[in-house]
């Protein structure tokens, strides 16, 4: 059960993230209205380009942030049976995260920092946007503290016990946030903040695109850890099955760890600052990475179909049609499968040195990573939600019909928004456009896909809308007795585990040992080789 | 599983994890930077050379493409009155405007930048001996940079006289609305007992001599840093050493006033 003031705590976590995301959501379908051939051009795209970077902001680092953190805290309490240590300390970081998306948000609101969530130096805005992101970020390392301090705790307390899954997946979640936002931390206190802040006129861009690429790829992972944790630890449960391997959990979110950060030149292919044999090696590393997403798919499928088999489901695939379909949790396991199978293969082309050329910088990417990130990722943060709302309300969540809706309005929209996307991507459409002529007789055939993606991210809308009324509501029904909140239990409990698979000192030092041989070399030649540095482009200055 | 130690030899997680992915790196990293490399390489160059290559550090492609030291030789461009007389000055200023485009991103679509502390000349009714002659010491390598040196490469003689028509007959622009200044003495009447010859006497306003540039309207920093590449001797491209003997004997703060004046008008 959880404490009265963690109840809050993440709460406050969960409200403030869904906030931010129906706020991101408007405005990412006003930028799909407008430059849809629904409506004339705007004249002034650097509004366009201002909302896209508070799309971006807000989507990008407040939303999955705060939602990874509030899930985290809830985790560490209700598995490890322990009271969560250091609250304080956990609201000083949300109000840090607070603060730095105010900070953030007014100069963009204003016009002076439209320079979009990855930043693009040489575009340089005003220093605050960047100063809230360090702040959002710093909160979000106090919560990677917290959890380390709370696993400690307990290990103590509990000798030789095996650390229960949700926590395990949740402390390698933290641990690789932990690493992955110092790539961009590097390059926001030392690269361009001091560019912001007028103490340098010229900044290295190459150099800056490599830092950023060191968190641009993992974050991506970082977001995915709360899905990927529900997969494993609530979703059997919700649907009345179990787990069909423990071990098979922990290697996955072990391999996440050591995997997913030390790959991201392959956001760089056509970058010429970096050499093609460490594009290749990224490459090769990005393969690997899928081998935990595989490892959750077969896992993850054994254990809904025992789940069937315990219902009476028969034959080979005949046992599909016994599971719960009008259960909210199963609705987003299958949907989140469907758009992580499309958006996973997807990506295996984006990491192909070769096919990327064809892709780079078109709408595919974009509706890429829709799909995976808003798609698959973000569907299991509204089961994950509904899940625990009754235990962070003590009140029954009772629109099932409303949740079910919602759920199908995500998938649809989603499938509606993101399929067009990379169709249009594949006849060539760039991405990061404020304006397309659609009388131009080459553009003319994308008209009627832009005009389907509007109306996907209509549906998308009203999804969000949707998702908060019902929490919204959640809070306003009678208070009820709740049952002691389960995880799913695996087959086979782990009794005994080999202490690699119960602690985390070899694998992050695998994590720190791959990222020095993969980046060791492109950032220490960049760093080296002089004369590379060129002027910085203020973006919201006064012409 | 407490007395269990993480870091130890009889740990086979600890030599199968970090083993498997060595392989792995290793495995990648032979294909990437030698196997790749290897197949792509030319006759004759060494496994060092394309390893290098592969890990983003070439060791000789930039000297060879980009001289970064102008030749010993002076320019070999001779202008006199009659270099620039074109048999169709419509036509060729028609062709330049096209061929402009391409230097448009830095030197903006009307040949003139507002920003003072640029670093890139204005070329808007720039005298077209001054721009034909920068352009051909671009291509022979006697101006150095590293941007305009590849950005020329292409250009015909024909193109870079085209070039030079367009931006001359565009209007000059002046800094609206600045009330005239004074031009400082070293403007007006130079520095006679220091060899200094007044600047107005070739660079426009009073008189202008063929192949000196005008400077009327030319950002300040832009002009300051070419006065001190001439004294320190970075640039080299000025028959007999002309604007050298001039800018080694001003002083920085001639230097800079001359810079400002020049920028203001």
């Amino acid at each position: 059960m959880l404490n009265e003031d963690t109840r809050k705590l993440i709460l406050a976590h969960f409200w403030v993230a869904f906030i931010a995301f129906v706020a991101a959501l408007a405005l990412g379908e006003w930028q799909m209205y407008i430059r849809s051939p629904l409506h004339s051009w705007i004249q002034n795209p650097e509004l366009y380009y201002r909302s896209v970077t508070a799309h971006g902001s807000a989507m990008g680092y407040v939303f999955p942030t705060l939602v990874a953190m509030g899930f985290g805290y809830a985790i560490s309490e209700l598995s490890l049976k322990q009271p969560l240590i250091g609250r304080r300390w956990a609201w000083a970081g949300l109000g840090l995260a607070i603060v730095g998306t105010l900070t953030a948000m007014i100069p963009v609101s204003m016009g002076l920092a439209s320079v979009l969530y990855t930043f693009y130096p040489p575009m340089v805005g005003n220093p605050f946007y960047y100063i809230g992101i360090v702040l959002v970020v710093v909160g979000s390392w106090i919560w990677v503290a917290l959890m380390s301090i709370n696993l400690h705790a307990w290990k103590k307390a509990n000798p030789g016990v095996p650390i229960p899954l949700p926590m395990f997946a949740n402390v390698a979640a933290a641990y690789l946030w932990g690493w992955t936002s110092v790539g961009a931390a590097i390059e926001l206190l030392f690269q361009i903040i001091p560019a912001a802040l007028g103490l340098k006129t010229t900044i290295d861009a190459g150099l800056a695109r490599v830092f950023f690429s060191w968190t641009l790829h993992a974050i991506v992972y970082f977001w995915l850890m709360p899905a990927y944790i529900a997969f494993y630890t609530l979703v059997p449960r919700a649907i009345g099955g179990r787990l069909y391997s423990d071990s098979m959990g922990r290697m996955a979110f072990i391999l996440f760890l050591v995997f997913s950060m030390p790959i991201g030149i392959h956001h760089l292919f056509q970058d010429p600052q970096v050499g093609a044999g460490f594009k290749f090696l990224h490459a090769v590393f990005t393969g690997m990475v899928s081998i935990p997403t595989l490892l959750t798919v077969f896992t993850i499928t054994a254990s809904v179909e025992i789940a069937a088999r315990l219902r009476g489901g028969k034959g080979a695939l005949g046992w599909l049609k016994a599971l719960p379909w009008s259960n909210p949790m199963m609705l987003a396991v299958a949907f989140s499968f469907i758009m992580l199978g499309f958006g996973g293969a997807g990506g295996l082309i984006n990491m192909s040195y070769q096919l990327d050329f064809t892709v780079h910088n078109t709408q595919w990417i974009t509706g890429h990573f829709h799909l995976i990130f808003g798609g698959a990722i973000v569907i299991m943060y509204f089961a994950l939600a509904y899940d625990l709302w009754p235990h962070l309300t003590g009140k029954a969540l009772k629109d099932i019909f409303l949740v079910k809706l919602q759920l199908w309005l995500w998938f649809v929209g989603m499938m509606a928004l993101t399929f067009p996307w990379h169709w249009v991507g594949i006849l060539g459409m760039p991405r990061r456009m404020a304006y397309f002529d659609y009388s131009n007789p080459a553009i003319a055939p994308e008209a009627f896909a832009v005009i389907m993606s509007f109306f996907g991210g209509l549906l998308l809308l009203v999804s969000g809308i949707l998702f908060v009324v019902v929490l919204a509501r959640g809070h306003l029904t009678e208070k009820i007795t709740l049952p002691e909140f389960r995880f799913s239990q695996a087959v086979h409990e782990p009794s005994r585990l080999p202490i690699a698979l119960n602690s985390f000192g070899l694998w992050l030092a695998l994590m720190i040992g791959l990222t020095v041989v993969n980046y060791g070399l492109p950032i220490s030649q960049l760093l080296a080789v002089k004369q590379t540095s060129v002027p910085v482009v203020p973006i919201g200055a006064a012409r | 599983m407490s007395e269990q130690r993480l870091f130890s030899r009889k740990n086979p997680w600890l030599w199968g994890s970090v083993g498997l992915v060595a392989a792995v790196a290793i495995v990648a990293m032979l294909i990437g930077f030698v196997w790749m490399p290897y197949s792509q390489s030319k006759k004759g160059e060494s496994l060092w050379t394309f390893i290098c290559r592969a890990a983003g550090t070439p060791l000789s492609a930039g000297p060879t493409l980009i001289p970064t030291t102008p030749p010993a030789r002076p320019s070999n461009v001779i202008v006199t009155a009659q270099t620039m007389s074109a048999d169709n000055p419509e036509q060729s200023i028609g062709r330049g405007g096209t061929l402009a485009l391409r230097c448009s991103m830095c030197h903006s679509t009307q040949g003139k930048l507002p920003l003072a502390q640029s670093t890139i000349p204005n070329l808007a009714g720039q005298n077209s001996l001054a721009i034909y002659k920068q352009l051909r010491d671009y291509k022979s390598g006697h101006r150095v940079s590293a941007i305009m040196q590849p950005m020329v490469e292409s250009l015909s003689d024909q193109d870079m006289r085209d070039l030079a028509a367009y931006y001359a007959s565009l209007p000059v622009i002046r800094h609206g609305g600045t009330p005239a200044v004074k031009a400082p003495a070293i403007v007006d009447n130079g520095a006679p007992m220091r060899n200094i010859g007044a600047c107005v006497t070739c660079h426009g306003e009073v008189a202008t001599k063929a192949g000196a540039p005008y400077l009327v309207g030319q950002p300040q920093a832009y002009l300051r840093t070419q006065l001190m590449n001439f004294a320190n001797g970075t640039r080299k491209n000025d028959i007999n050493e002309q604007m050298r003997n001039v800018a080694r004997n001003m002083t920085p703060a001639e230097i800079g006033l001359a810079a400002q004046y020049y920028g203001s008008q």
